[in-house]
């Protein structure tokens, strides 16, 4: 069971202009503008559950993840993790989580795999037997058997990351942090690794919570997604809600020539090539047989076809709707 | 402490990856250090002693000061290059696992290749200790011992609040290296002849003198106070400092972005 309410973080970052001049200027004297990363951040996640923390950059994803796990201390707030404070029983609690930063490696680079883990094993003091059993799940689950004696500097990314999260669960945790787990990942790699997580959760009831990028995670992984903007939750709710959210726009794509686009109610051109053009629509306003109607008048149409937002699209029109 | 062990097997293991480079290190080291030496040397070519000290004495407190430098360096050198381990996300990991702080940060780094400026020291030693004059006796071997102690302790001390200042700066601030790298050069020679200023600063604000100067004067004869024997166990009171500084950094710890 995780816990927040009203976390925030502020940090304070030195600004100055460029040039050395006003370099020389600042080291006198600075001037500080305040970035509020959080701003009274407040949701429950209960046991076995799978959350998708959505944002764009620098909304401040990380930072409620590292405060979740105990390696940044907030400003104000309350957060409370199976009865623990994060910060405060480090050493406890950190033994309930793992945490798999998609960008930063945990294990040791010029070392076969398997001698990282057994370091992991020996800092965790995981029990012999029950090391053994997880390893070799884990080894199973994750395709690991010819890469657990290859040096971690020799392994494709794809492969690394499966060490990675391997390395994380290696303590049965409970809770599952994933900071972009599927960054830079070829295709095959990502269905491994979201197969893996997702089995995970369904046997070890063990709860997920997942930043990324990629929708498709989002879609295939979640059950309810978390989005943070401007240091706040603006949306919590079933991945539903998001498509619902949505459901009334299309999109429009034609094949056309000599267009000479005139606007329509609920109609917006979105791109548009010598012999082609997108538009959405939202049939809320306007239906798409009008809607049709209207660009046969504008431009002679070769092909046309009207297809639903995909995810990612529904994300970036929540984006703008939130102005973030 | 078992675990210390496996982290320093598995820094071992990774080290000896790269077997050439860590050969020529240890070489460079033990030649960067040498010359260090040889500036001693010719200094007593042209003037036989320098403020009442001989060759041999000298070299004496030069051996001791490389020596517990050189482990500190190879020891705690988390703490010396803690402005890496922050700016490259390493603490996050490291607050992530469930041991202590300031072990993991010491077990992360080790490093070997300072064997080369330790085969010096004793190398220097080995010379010193028979053309000194000292006769000696088992208290004598003591003192040592607690010289070289004390310097290790003063050193990770020094690196501490060192890497203490990173957790607000994320970059390492190298006036701090006047103590550490600057403490090594200059404390080649007994701190006394430096002037009384100096002395005082380096008893009082940073103990340098307390396990280099005192106890040498311990050491050959010059007096037989034994508070200037002991005068190296001062140096752990170092530490209390050294740790308020580590809280307070830890404290405003800001973690850097992914």
């Amino acid at each position: 069971m995780i816990e927040l309410q009203n976390i925030s973080k502020t940090y304070k970052v030195a600004r100055r202009n460029a040039g050395g001049l006003q370099a020389l200027k600042s080291l006198f004297h600075r001037n500080y503008t305040y970035i509020k990363a959080l701003d009274q951040i407040s949701f429950s996640i209960q046991d076995g559950e799978m959350v998708g923390y959505i944002g764009p950059n620098g909304a401040g994803k990380s930072s409620t993840i590292k405060i979740m796990s105990g390696i940044l201390t907030p400003d104000s707030g309350t957060c409370k993790i199976d009865n623990l404070v994060p910060w405060k029983q480090r050493k406890t609690h950190v033994h309930n989580i793992g945490v798999v930063f998609g960008q930063r490696s945990q294990l040791w680079w010029d070392v076969p795999i398997i001698d990282s883990f057994e370091l992991l094993r020996d800092i965790y003091e995981i029990n012999p037997i029950r090391y053994r059993k997880n390893l070799e799940e884990l080894t199973e689950m994750l395709f690991l058997t010819d890469i657990l004696k290859t040096p971690a500097r020799l392994l494709s990314l794809g492969q690394r990351m499966r060490c990675e999260i391997a390395a994380s669960l290696l303590h049965d945790p409970k809770i599952l942090f994933l900071d972009e787990p599927t960054i830079g990942l070829d295709a095959v790699s990502k269905l491994a690794v979201r197969d893996f997580i997702r089995h995970r959760n369904q046997v070890y009831h063990t709860t997920v919570i997942l930043t990324t990028h990629d929708m498709q995670d989002i879609e295939a992984l979640t059950e309810r997604i978390l989005l943070i903007g401007h240091g706040q939750i603006l949306l919590d709710g079933p991945i539903e809600t998001l498509k619902e959210h949505g459901s009334s726009v299309r999109k429009l794509h034609i094949d056309c020539h000599n267009l000479d686009f005139k606007p329509f109610p609920g109609l917006v051109m979105v791109d548009r090539h010598s012999a082609s053009a997108d538009f959405t629509l939202d049939t809320a306003i306007s239906s798409v047989s009008d809607a049709i109607n209207h660009l046969n008048r504008c431009a002679q149409i070769d092909d046309l076809s009207v297809t639903a937002a995909t995810a990612e699209e529904l994300v970036v029109s929540l984006y703008q709707e939130f102005a973030i | 402490m078992k675990l210390y062990f496996k982290y320093f097997a598995m820094q071992l293991r990774c080290q000896m990856q790269y077997k050439t480079s860590f050969v020529l290190t240890v070489i460079g080291q033990f030649i960067s250090s040498f010359t260090a030496f040889l500036g001693v040397y010719f200094m007593f070519q042209k003037f036989y002693k320098v403020d009442d000290f001989t060759f041999p004495e000298v070299l004496l407190c030069f051996a001791v000061v490389l020596l517990s430098f050189s482990l500190a360096e190879c020891f705690i050198r988390g703490f010396d290059t803690f402005s890496a381990i922050i700016s490259n996300g390493e603490f996050d990991r490291i607050l992530l696992r469930p041991r202590g702080l300031i072990f993991q940060v010491i077990a992360s780094k080790i490093e070997l290749t300072r064997i080369g400026r330790m085969l010096q020291a004793v190398l220097i030693f080995c010379y010193a200790i028979p053309n000194s004059g000292v006769f000696w006796s088992f208290d004598k071997i003591i003192v040592v011992l607690l010289m070289i102690i004390g310097g290790f302790i003063t050193y990770t001390a020094l690196f501490m609040i060192y890497a203490s200042f990173c957790f607000f700066t994320t970059e390492g601030l190298e006036f701090m290296n006047v103590l550490t790298d600057g403490t090594r050069e200059f404390g080649r020679y007994p701190l006394s002849i430096y002037g009384d200023g100096i002395l005082r600063f380096f008893t009082y604000a940073v103990p340098i003198a307390l396990f280099q100067y005192y106890p040498l004067l311990y050491l050959l004869g010059r007096t037989n106070n034994l508070l200037y024997a002991y005068c190296p166990l001062f140096c752990f009171l170092f530490l209390i400092p050294s740790l308020i500084f580590w809280r307070i950094g830890l404290r405003h710890y800001k973690s850097t972005g992914s």
